[in-house]
């Protein structure tokens, strides 16, 4: 069987920043294992700009920002082979893979990193009614068949969901020629960033519809219409307030989730919250030596947060494999949540194991404005950050100091409280 | 001029061609869709029924037992996906007992073998999730399911490669009968046969009604369904139906043969045969009554919703044989539940019924043998690699939640009948069935479908005539 | 004097911006909770500009890609958005192609190239 001492699942933005920061760690046996055709991920379909703005400080488009990293894992001559899938890991870490020249192979990894990534949620997921016929894509495919397949899947579309995939598909419909009628969105607010609504929608006239949702598809062969309507309170539509649409297609954009299906093969925890790896301090799972980041550990906003948190877990995969981080994780606390945060990466805690500094990440579940993101150990708040206002479409973050911790050497209760300022 | 033409690809017509094959026979179906199994058979509860249900002495009680009993060995002559899980219908109230009773007797005059009256304490060994309602239970060990598909497509295969032609994409307009059989004017053109055989399932009665005075109305009856993602494989061991009684009628909870979960179905007669769209309230009342025999239904792992038509006759029964006043055309009417279990029953007496009637003789080349798509994953790695070593396609993974290679995509657009559009691809061999519901591979098998039927990708369709997937170049209209 | 009422991009608080002109000048921004939002105000009442992206057909590439995508190398008018667009309309490229490559030059008469996002062999 062949070895290598860290197997990253994944070559998209998660897997190159984990195997480009795993290389600057020391570690030279590092192999990459890539399901498309091309590295670089989900990334070489975002052909906006707006990528980038914190790590490299100038805006990139998808595929230039995928670049970047393409260049360094190229350059440290990190191996990764293409239009492989892995088919199983085990709890011991083989992964067993596939592909047309290899066929079926098992690699023995030292340390294995989950880097694959999420999926769009279909509309069988919400059960939307009506027909089935064709012209109902998620955003993510329509952005795949115009921006690099070059075709156009519909003329007049309808979108629902205001995610920022949805608002940017409304904005690359138009300027290829389609007719985008409406965006609904069923919760009250936009998941999107409001540069998105502005310069996607606001701009081309497209009008958003908030607490509205599709309750019917017509068409026998193509989709001919779409009829939404508002919601209540419980997101359950209001009759009466059903308007028609004459469409040809219907752009889903309601949700990504974790691509987690492997990680159960490991045996790998996963949280009800994010459908993500339950992970610690290390960024580790519940199964030693194999470590996740990226949008399979947690749903992101920004791609900068997706590198930095992948080399972070790709420094650790390394201090892992040298063993250098002690095996006991009996000392892990869980962090507590209070007062808006949904959950938070990472979930348990090893003060003892903690690095000088540590980003701990959240989303809270409902528009918050004017609050304090404080920090309690043992009931005693040793951190507190002010934000005039905080939304589900965005991840806030608090960093961990290791000092504070060494101020409460015996805590047992960590919670981030988000209060009222 | 054909012996016999059969209208409607569904699994009844696809069984009498395929039955009919053991015959020297000159046999055609004819098919409105762009492939076969493309209506009822196609969305519908997938259940192999034991036959305790249909009314002693009825026609829907004898073929199904028939069927029931065929189906098994059918499995392995045509490969394709069935498993005897057994079935439970639940009794939730012990003032409902008697009615528990009535179906075990009336199973049992129908012939079914093995029932049993189980209690509540063999029922929850048996089903962990049952609801705690739950008082007793009649166990049919002889209750199975089966790919509906696989099914249909098996024996449509297997009738065309022993001689049976297929005309898809045929809609039949006109049937008229002449001194030598009937005239049938379809949208491509006129055939003749001297018997013509009526499968077209909700539009049977349309059909029939062209050649016979005894007038006959087929009622669309729609039925919704939930079907859940693999993650909740285990959920449910058997297919639960719930014995109508104090809580109303259910639907049933069944494990599918691909091990994915259904729930379904609603009852609601339409008016409308094309009526195939899903409704808020039948999704709402599923997810309802499913909690009635069943506890803590995963309904979080709902990968999609569909509706099906359920061609109901009012007398609930199924019409089978040839018509009085239109000799030489043969019903295949009425064909609902259990018609599914019964297909194969029907298309053997119906063969039999047609060959005697033109007095067919027996076809000595008939191969009642074949092989289905290969499922890669059914290998063991040592074959597997040998046949990606043969054939690297089979390395190849497109559909990524079912894991789907190339290799198996290939089979199925390059074998006999084979696949022409995107849900042709997905009913034989899955891909896009699962939990992403085709967002990944719908762009990759339109690409293989496009090479390999050598047209453009703009020209590959969801499923046949205007289901364009593609409708043109970016940029092409401004 | 003219009033436009804006939304502020800057952050997810999204403040109303009432912009009052007189002719072309900015005579006051108000509704926004922070300096950026001024500023914002101001810019996008008197110089909208946008970055456009979009992706052109690519012909002969080895990994059989079909299109490379492009951008405007820097920001242009907002009215010119879909002049700009028109101008990659039936323009087609041959692989290789690289990150920056232009691909048309001064796109639409703005005096702004639009390059290539990314390399294609």
């Amino acid at each position: 069987m062949e070895k290598y001492n860290i197997v990253i699942i994944g070559g998209g933005p998660a897997g190159l920043a984990a195997a480009s920061a795993a290389y600057d760690e020391g570690e030279r046996s590092i192999l990459i294992l890539e399901r498309d055709k091309e590295l670089g991920g989900i990334l070489n379909q975002c052909i906006h700009n707006g990528f980038g703005l914190h790590t490299f400080k100038e805006e990139l488009t998808g595929p230039e920002y995928a670049k970047r990293f393409i260049d360094q894992v190229v350059e440290k001559k990190i191996e990764y082979r293409l239009n492989t899938m892995v088919m199983d890991i085990s709890p011991e870490r083989v992964v067993t893979a596939m592909n047309r020249t290899d066929g079926l192979f098992s690699v023995e990894a030292g340390a294995v990193i989950l880097a694959m990534g999420c999926r769009e949620r279909s509309r069988g997921a919400l059960n939307i009614p009506g027909y089935r016929p064709a012209g109902i894509y998620s955003a993510g495919t329509a952005q795949r068949l115009v921006n690099m397949e070059g075709y156009m899947p519909g003329r007049e579309v309808v979108i629902l969901g205001s995610g920022d995939i949805g608002l940017i598909m409304a904005r690359r419909m138009t300027l290829e020629g389609a007719k985008v009628k409406v965006v609904a969105e069923l919760m009250p607010y936009s998941g999107g960033l409001k540069r998105n609504i502005v310069q996607c929608l606001d701009d081309y006239g497209i009008p958003l519809k908030l607490s509205h949702t599709v309750v019917d598809i017509e068409g026998r062969e193509r989709v001919t219409g779409v009829t939404i309507a508002e919601v209540d309170s419980h997101n359950k539509p209001i009759p009466g307030t059903e308007e028609y649409y004459s469409c040809d297609t219907l752009l889903l954009s309601v949700g990504l989730l974790p691509e987690n299906e492997l990680s159960k093969t490991a045996g790998v925890e996963l949280s009800r919250v994010t459908s993500g790896p339950t992970v610690n301090e290390q960024l580790e799972t519940s199964v030693p030596g194999i470590f996740a980041c990226g949008n399979v550990l947690h749903v992101h906003d920004l791609v900068d947060y997706v590198s930095e948190e992948a080399a972070m877990a790709g420094r650790n995969a390394a201090k892992f494999v040298r063993g250098e981080v002690p095996e006991d994780r009996s000392k892990e606390l869980p962090i507590h949540v209070e007062g808006g945060p949904r959950y938070t990466v990472p979930c348990t805690i090893d003060p003892a194991k903690l690095p000088e500094q540590l980003t701990v990440r959240f989303r809270v579940g409902s528009v918050m404005k004017d609050r304090y993101v404080c920090l309690y150990l043992d009931g005693e708040r040793v951190l507190r950050r002010r934000r005039q206002i905080m939304a589900p479409g965005e991840m806030e973050e608090l960093v961990f100091k290791k000092s504070m911790f060494e101020a409460h050497p015996d805590v047992r209760d960590i919670t981030i409280r988000v209060e009222e300022a | 001029m054909y012996d016999v033409v059969i209208i409607g690809a569904g699994v009844t017509g696809c069984a009498v061609a395929r039955y009919l094959a053991r015959y020297e026979v000159n046999a055609c179906v004819l098919e409105r869709g762009s492939d076969v199994c493309t209506g009822t058979s196609k969305a519908n509860s997938a259940i192999v029924h034991a036959g305790y249900d249909a009314e002693n002495g009825s026609l829907m009680a004898k073929y199904n037992v028939e069927g029931s009993l065929m189906m098994e060995p059918l499995s392995k002559e045509l490969d394709f996906a069935y498993d005897r899980c057994g079935s439970l219908v639940v009794c939730l109230s012990e003032e409902d007992l008697p009615k528990l009773w009535d179906l075990y007797r009336n199973g049992v005059a129908n012939g079914v073998e093995d029932l049993r009256v189980i209690g509540r304490t063999e029922l929850k060994d048996l089903e962990p999730n049952v609801s705690d309602n739950a008082v007793a239970a009649l166990w049919a060990p002889t209750g199975a399911i089966v790919c509906p598909f696989g099914l249909t497509i098996a024996l449509a295969e297997n009738a065309y490669t022993n001689g049976v032609e297929f005309r898809l994409n045929t809609e039949v307009l006109e049937v008229r009968r002449t001194e030598n059989g009937y005239v049938i004017e379809t949208n491509q053109g006129t055939v003749e046969a001297k018997a013509v055989v009526n499968a077209a399932g909700v539009y049977a009665d349309v059909i029939h009604n062209m050649v016979s005075e005894e007038k006959m109305t087929i009622v669309p009856r729609k039925g919704e369904y939930m079907l859940l993602d693999h993650a909740a494989e285990g959920y449910v061991r058997h297919t639960v139906f719930q014995l109508p009684g104090k809580f109303g009628k259910g639907v049933l909870v069944s494990p599918t043969v691909h091990g994915n979960v259904i729930v379904g179905p609603t009852a609601l007669d339409i008016e409308d045969k094309e009526g195939v769209n899903t409704t808020a309230a039948g999704l709402q009342d599923v997810t309802e009554k499913s909690g009635l025999a069943m506890k803590d239904i995963p309904l979080r792992q709902v990968i999609t919703s569909f509706a099906g038509l359920r061609a109901h006759e009012a007398r609930h029964e199924f019409i089978l044989g040839e018509c009085a006043d239109a000799p030489g055309f043969f019903d295949c009417a009425g064909i609902e539940s259990p018609g599914l279990s019964s297909a194969p029953a029907i298309g053997l007496h119906m063969s039999d019924l047609i060959a005697e009637k033109l007095g067919l003789s027996r076809n000595e080349d008939f191969k009642g043998e074949r092989k289905g798509i290969l499922d890669a994953k059914t290998l063991s790695p040592e074959e597997r690699n040998e046949l990606i070593k043969r054939e690297p396609a089979y390395g190849q993974i497109i559909c990524r939640c079912e894991s789907v290679s190339e290799g198996e995509i290939l089979d199925a657009i390059r074998r006999p009948l084979g696949a022409r559009d995107l849900d042709a691809v997905k009913r034989r061999v899955r891909a896009g069935m699962g939990r992403c519901q085709a967002g990944f591979c719908s762009p990759r098998v339109i690409e293989i479908l496009a090479r390999e039927l050598n047209v453009p990708e703009s020209e590959i369709t969801k499923t046949g005539g205007g289901s364009k997937y593609i409708v043109g170049t970016a940029k092409d209209r401004i | 004097m003219e009033v436009r009422n804006l939304i502020c991009i800057n952050c997810p608080m999204g403040c109303p911006l009432t912009v009052t002109l007189d002719g072309d000048e900015v005579v006051s921004v108000t509704g926004n909770t922070c300096p950026r939002g001024a500023e914002y105000g101001r810019k996008e009442v008197t110089n909208p500009t946008r970055i456009v992206t979009s992706s052109v057909v690519l012909r002969n590439a080895q990994n059989g890609a079909k299109t490379v995508s492009v951008k405007t190398a820097s920001d242009i008018p907002k009215g010119k958005i879909f002049d700009v667009v028109k101008a990659l309309k039936d323009v087609a490229v041959d692989a290789p192609v690289h990150i920056g490559d232009v691909i048309v030059e001064n796109a639409a008469g703005t005096g702004v190239p639009v390059i290539a996002t990314r390399e294609v062999l």
